[in-house]
C-alpha cells in the first residue's frame, strides 16, 4: 500500500507540472498581449508604461524563467498580484473559493443522497413503476445541459413561484437553485450507476451465499450488497466532487454566484491573467488531489486492489 | 389444484419416489427421515413462457446418509436444492407445488423468518465456485464469524476465535495467521474448505453440496470430498450431493437419484446402479465415463441436447435422445416404477421411470 | 428500455436451454454487420435518435431553403414579437426571426460539434494506438500527457484557449478537441491492451504476421468499438460545449446565429419572453438526446456484453 501511495503521489506531481506548463504555454506562447488590458488601448499605449508593467509582473524574463518563478511562488501559496485591482490573487480568490466549496458540498450531498437513494430503490424494486420512472429520468437527463436546467429552475422556482431568490446570496435559500442545477445531471448518472451495479451485485453468487447463511435480509443488503456496489459509485462521486470544487462556470454565471467559476469568466473578459492562472491552477490541483483520494478510497474499499 | 392433477398422475404407479427411496434406509427404522421432498414443483417465469424446472420430484435423506443427485445442467437438480434451502431467485422462480418436510414439518408453509432461522443453522449449502461465492471485500474470518454473530449472537472477538477453530477443523494451515486474509488470497482448494467450514459452522443437520468439487483441480477434488465425507460422519449429518460426476458419487454416496428435465428418472442404492442401471439415460451416463480398461475405444456420448424446459417433449422427456424409444415413449409420461428382479423379488430402494425398465435391467 | 426485458439467469442452471432455444424468425447466417444492425433497430430509442440525427443533418445542409427569413435580417419595428403565424418562434431583441436563426444555428452546431469530435478522435486514436501497441516508454509518455489534459475540466481548459485566441469558430473547435482527445486515447489503449491478449492476435503473430499488419487488420478494428460509441455519444456533449462556451461569452462571435449565443441573449428575459431561451434549449436538448440514443444503441448493438 505504501508503495502504491508513493507511486500515485509521484504521478500526481508530474500531472501538476505538466498541467501548469500547458497553461503557461497557452497564455504566453500563443499570440496575445498579456498586459494589453492594463496598459490601456492601443492608441494611448506608452512603451515606457508597458515596459514597466512587464517588469512588474516579471513578463520581461524568458519563458522558462517565468515558469520557474511562478511554480516557486505557487508552491508557497503566493499567486501574485492581479492586473485589475492590483491585489494579491490569493486574497481575491479566498472568499470565492469558500463560496464555490459551499455550493459543491451542497450539490454533492444532493447527488449522494438522491442519486444513490433512487438507484438503490430502483434496483430493489426492479420493473416497478418507480424503476421505470428512474430509467426514464436517467435516460432523459443526459439531454439537459446545465444552462437549460439552470434557466428552467430559475423560471419556475425563482420567477414564478418565488420560493428562492433569482440570484444567489449568502443565505441557504440562495444556494438551493444553483446546487440543484449542478446536481441534477449527476443525480441521474449516479442513480443509473447505482442501479446497474446493485443489480449486478444482487445476482452475484456471494449474495446467494449470504442468503443461504440465514442472514436477515437487511444484513444481506447493507453488509454484502451495498459495500460491493458502492465501489464504482464512490469513485464517480469523488471525481464529480473534484470537478464541482474546481468551479462551476455556467451555474455560477447564471445565478451570479460569487465563486471561482464566475471569477474565471470575469477574469477572462478582462484579460486578467494572474486570476486566470490562479483559478486554473487551483481547479487542476483540486481535481488531481481528489482523483488521488478516490484511488486510495477505492483501494481501501476493495482488498483485491489494495493487495495486488 | 394443478398440484392435485400432477400428483395423481405421478402416483399412478402407486408408489412415490420417497417411498421407494426410504426403503433403502439402513436398518429400516421407522423414524421420520431428516428431509423428505414430496412431489416438489418449481416454475420459472421467463419472457417466453413458464419453464417447469422441477416437475414432481420426491426424495428423502436421513441423518448420516448421503444422497447423490445426478443430472446434466438444466435437469433441475440445483433448483430443487435451492427450493429446499429457500433461496430460489424469486421472481422469476416459484415453488408451485409439493411439500418439503424437514424433521417431519413442511417448511414450505413456514414464514420467511422461520425459514431464515433454519438456513445456516439447521440446513446449510456448499456452492460450486468458492471464489465467487465468498464476498471479495470481507475477510474469511469475518464471513465465517458472521454465522456465529447472526445465529448465536456471539461477540466480534468470540466469532473470530470460532472462525479460527473452524479453519483448523477443515485443515487450513496457519489458521490463526490467515483468519484476516481475503478469499482471493487462498488457493481454490483452501477456498472450498472455507465454504465447507462456513456450512458446517453451526453443525447443521442437513448439508446440500452443489457440485462442491467441480471447480477444483482433480488432485484437490479427492481431498475436499474426503474432508466433507469425514466431517459428515463425525457430525452425523444428512448430505445431499449434487453432481454430474458419477466418479465422485461412487465413493461417498449411499443412494442415487438421477434427474432429467425436472423429474427423477431412476433411483437406486449406489453400488447397484453401476452394475445394472434400469433407465437408458443412466446407461448413457455410465457409458460416457472414460474407462481405463477400454483405452483406445471411442467414447460414448448421449446424442442430442437436454430439452428446452419451455418445450418439454411429450411423453418421456428423454425419448428424442433415447436409442430405444418406442411409440409409447412419445405419448405417455412414464412414472417411477419399483424395480424388481425377474422373478418379482423387490429390489429395495430401486425405481425407474422408463416404460421399458424390465428390458433395460434384465435384457 | 429494452434492457428491462432480458430474461434473468437462474443460478448456474438455466432452465431455458439456449442451445435448443426456439427458432427466432431470423436466418442464422447473418453477417456480423447484419447482426449488429438487427440489434440496433430493435432498440426503439436508437431508431428515434437516428431520425433526429438525420433531421439535423438535413437542416444543417438545406437550412437556407427551410428558413422563412434571413437569419441576420433585423426588423427593429418588430422586436421581441411572441411566436405567431409569421414568426413561428418569435423574434429577438433586434427583430430577427428566431426560427430562421435556430435553423442557421443547427449548421453551426453540427459543423463545430462534428469537427471537434473528428479532431479529438484523430489525435486520440493516433496517440492511443501508439501507447497501446508499443507499450513501454511510449505508453507511459502518452498516458502521462493524457493525464495532464484530463486534469483540466473541459470548460475551464477550453475557456483558457479562447481567452488567448479570441472568439471564433476555429478556436472553439480546437479548444474542445484539445481537451477531449485524452479520453479517446485512454479508451483505445485499454481496449487494445485487452484485444492484444486475445487468442486470434496470438495466432496471427504465431503465423508470422507483421506488427503493423496485426495492428491494422486485427487490433484496430476490434478496439475501435469503444471509440465509435464514445464519439457518437459525445457529439451531443460537444455541441453542448459549443453552446456553453458561447453562453459564457467565450465561444463563437456574438453576431453568429448560434444556439449558445441565443441562449445567452434569452437569459435576460426569463419569465418575460421565455420563448427566447425555451426554443434554443429545445434544439439543444433534442440534439443531445438524439446522439445519446444512437450512442447507447450502438453500444448495445456492437457489444451486447457491455450492458
Amino acid at each position: 500500500m505504501g508503495r502504491y501511495v508513493a507511486r500515485r503521489l509521484g504521478q500526481m506531481v508530474i500531472v501538476l507540472i505538466g498541467a501548469t506548463m500547458v497553461l503557461f504555454a497557452c497564455l504566453f506562447v500563443l499570440p496575445g498581449d498579456p498586459v494589453g488590458s492594463i496598459a490601456g488601448s492601443d492608441k494611448a499605449r506608452d512603451p515606457a508604461v508597458v515596459a514597466e508593467l512587464k517588469a512588474r509582473y516579471g513578463l520581461d524574463k524568458s519563458l522558462p524563467e517565468q515558469y520557474v518563478n511562478y511554480v516557486a511562488k505557487v508552491a508557497t501559496g503566493d499567486l501574485g498580484e492581479d492586473f485589475v485591482q492590483r491585489r494579491e490573487v490569493s486574497d481575491i480568490l479566498a472568499p470565492k473559493l469558500q463560496n464555490t466549496a459551499k455550493l459543491a458540498l451542497l450539490a454533492i450531498a444532493l447527488v449522494t443522497v438522491f442519486g444513490m437513494g433512487v438507484g438503490i430503490i430502483a434496483a430493489l424494486y426492479r420493473y416497478s413503476i418507480l424503476d421505470m420512472a428512474t430509467t426514464f429520468f436517467t435516460t432523459m437527463a443526459v439531454g439537459f445541459p446545465t444552462f437549460v436546467i439552470g434557466m428552467l429552475l430559475m423560471k419556475y422556482f425563482a420567477v414564478e413561484l418565488q420560493w428562492f431568490p433569482q440570484l444567489g446570496g449568502d443565505k441557504l435559500e440562495g444556494m438551493v437553485l444553483p446546487a440543484v442545477t449542478l446536481a441534477v445531471t449527476d443525480i441521474a448518472f449516479v442513480a443509473r450507476l447505482t442501479r446497474g451495479t446493485m443489480l449486478e451485485v444482487l445476482r452475484a453468487d456471494y449474495v446467494k451465499t449470504a442468503v443461504a447463511k440465514g442472514l436477515p435480509r437487511r444484513r444481506v443488503l447493507f453488509k454484502h450488497v451495498l459495500r460491493n456496489s458502492s465501489i464504482p459509485v464512490v469513485t464517480y462521486l469523488g471525481i464529480s466532487f473534484g470537478a464541482l470544487l474546481g468551479g462551476a462556470l455556467i451555474t455560477e454565471a447564471i445565478f451570479n454566484w460569487d465563486g471561482v467559476g464566475l471569477a474565471l469568466v470575469q477574469a477572462i473578459q478582462q484579460q486578467n491573467n494572474p486570476i486566470v492562472i490562479g483559478v486554473v491552477t487551483y481547479s487542476v490541483a483540486i481535481f488531481v488531489v481528489l482523483s488521488l483520494i478516490v484511488d486510495l478510497l477505492y483501494a481501501a474499499l476493495d482488498p483485491r486492489i489494495r493487495l495486488s | 389444484m394443478p398440484r392435485d392433477n400432477i400428483s395423481k398422475q405421478d402416483e399412478g404407479g402407486g408408489v412415490t419416489t420417497s417411498e421407494i427411496l426410504s426403503v433403502a434406509e439402513t436398518g429400516g427404522g421407522s423414524a421420520v427421515p431428516l428431509l423428505e421432498v414430496d412431489n416438489l414443483q418449481v416454475e420459472f417465469k421467463t419472457r417466453d413462457g413458464v419453464a417447469k424446472a422441477v416437475n414432481g420430484v420426491s426424495y428423502s435423506v436421513s441423518a448420516g446418509e448421503t444422497l447423490a443427485v445426478l443430472g446434466e445442467s438444466g435437469s433441475g437438480k440445483s433448483v430443487t436444492a435451492q427450493a429446499i434451502m429457500g433461496i430460489l431467485d424469486s421472481p422469476p422462480g416459484r415453488v408451485s407445488g409439493g411439500e418439503v418436510r424437514f424433521h417431519g414439518k413442511d417448511i414450505l408453509k413456514m414464514s420467511d423468518e422461520e425459514r431464515r432461522k433454519l438456513r445456516g443453522n439447521k440446513m446449510a449449502m456448499i456452492f460450486q465456485d468458492a471464489l465467487s461465492s465468498l464476498n471479495p471485500v470481507y475477510s474469511v474470518g469475518d464471513q465465517l464469524g458472521e454465522m456465529f454473530r447472526v445465529h448465536r449472537g456471539a461477540s466480534k472477538k468470540d466469532a473470530k476465535l470460532k472462525a479460527i477453530e473452524l479453519m483448523d477443523r477443515v485443515k487450513i494451515p496457519a489458521a490463526k495467521a490467515r483468519v484476516g486474509d481475503y478469499p482471493h488470497q487462498f488457493s481454490g482448494g483452501m477456498r472450498q474448505r472455507i465454504m465447507i467450514a462456513m456450512a458446517l459452522a453451526l453443525e447443521p443437520d442437513l448439508i446440500i453440496a452443489d457440485e462442491p468439487t467441480t471447480a477444483l483441480d482433480v488432485t484437490v477434488q479427492a481431498q475436499v470430498m474426503d474432508l466433507l465425507a469425514e466431517l459428515q460422519r463425525e457430525m452425523n449429518m444428512g448430505l445431499i450431493l449434487i453432481t454430474h460426476d458419477l466418479g465422485v458419487v461412487a465413493d461417498v454416496a449411499d443412494k442415487i437419484a438421477v434427474m432429467y428435465a425436472g423429474r427423477i428418472v431412476e433411483t437406486a442404492p449406489v453400488h447397484e446402479i453401476y452394475k445394472r442401471p434400469s433407465h437408458p439415460y443412466t446407461r448413457g451416463l455410465l457409458d460416457s465415463i472414460p474407462r481405463l480398461d477400454q483405452k483406445g475405444q471411442e467414447l460414448y456420448a448421449i446424442k442430442g441436447l437436454p430439452p428446452n424446459l419451455l418445450r418439454i417433449p411429450a411423453g418421456c422427456a428423454f425419448s428424442p435422445r433415447c436409442p430405444k424409444a418406442q411409440d409409447i415413449c412419445r405419448t405417455e409420461i412414464p412414472v417411477l416404477h419399483p424395480v424388481t428382479e425377474q422373478d418379482g423379488t423387490e429390489l429395495p430402494g430401486r425405481g425407474s421411470a422408463c416404460h421399458f425398465w424390465k428390458e433395460q435391467i434384465h435384457g | 428500455m429494452s434492457e428491462l426485458a432480458t430474461s434473468p439467469a437462474i443460478g448456474d442452471e438455466n432452465p431455458v436451454s439456449s442451445a435448443s432455444a426456439p427458432a427466432e424468425p431470423r436466418p442464422k447466417q447473418l453477417s456480423q454487420w447484419g447482426e449488429i444492425r438487427h440489434r440496433f433497430v430493435q432498440n426503439k430509442l436508437a431508431v428515434v435518435g437516428l431520425f433526429i440525427i438525420a433531421a439535423l443533418f438535413l437542416t444543417a445542409a438545406f437550412g437556407e431553403m427551410l428558413a422563412p427569413f434571413d437569419p441576420a435580417a433585423q426588423d427593429l419595428e418588430n422586436t421581441l414579437a411572441s411566436p405567431n403565424g409569421t414568426h413561428w418562434m418569435g423574434t429577438d431583441a433586434l427583430g430577427r426571426d428566431m426560427f430562421s436563426r435556430l435553423i442557421a444555428g443547427t449548421r453551426v452546431a453540427m459543423f463545430v460539434g462534428l469537427a471537434s469530435i473528428f479532431f479529438a478522435v484523430l489525435i486520440g486514436v493516433a496517440l492511443g494506438a501508439i501507447a497501446g501497441y508499443f507499450a513501454g516508454f511510449a505508453d507511459t509518455l502518452v498516458m502521462r500527457i493524457a493525464d495532464v489534459f484530463l486534469a483540466f475540466p473541459l470548460m475551464i481548459g477550453a475557456v483558457v484557449i479562447i481567452l488567448v485566441t479570441g472568439r471564433g469558430i476555429t478556436p472553439v473547435i480546437i479548444s474542445l478537441a484539445i481537451f477531449s482527445w485524452a479520453t479517446v486515447s485512454r479508451l483505445l489503449r485499454s481496449s487494445i491492451l485487452s484485444v492484444r491478449e486475445m487468442d486470434y492476435v496470438h495466432a496471427a503473430k504465431a503465423l508470422g504476421a507483421s506488427g503493423w499488419r496485426i495492428v491494422r487488420t486485427h487490433i484496430l478494428p476490434n478496439s475501435m468499438t469503444a471509440v465509435l460509441v464514445y464519439a457518437t455519444f459525445n457529439v451531443g456533449t460537444t455541441i453542448v460545449g459549443v453552446a456553453a462556451l458561447s453562453f459564457l461569452g467565450a465561444g463563437v462571435p456574438v453576431d453568429v446565429p448560434e444556439w449558445g449565443n441565443m441562449l445567452a441573449a434569452g437569459q435576460g428575459f426569463i419569465g418575460v419572453n421565455d420563448y427566447l431561451w425555451v426554443f434554443p434549449s429545445l434544439f439543444v436538448v433534442v440534439t443531445v438526446l438524439g446522439f445519446a440514443f444512437v450512442g447507447d444503441g450502438l453500444r448495445d448493438a456492437l457489444d451486447p456484453k457491455l450492458r
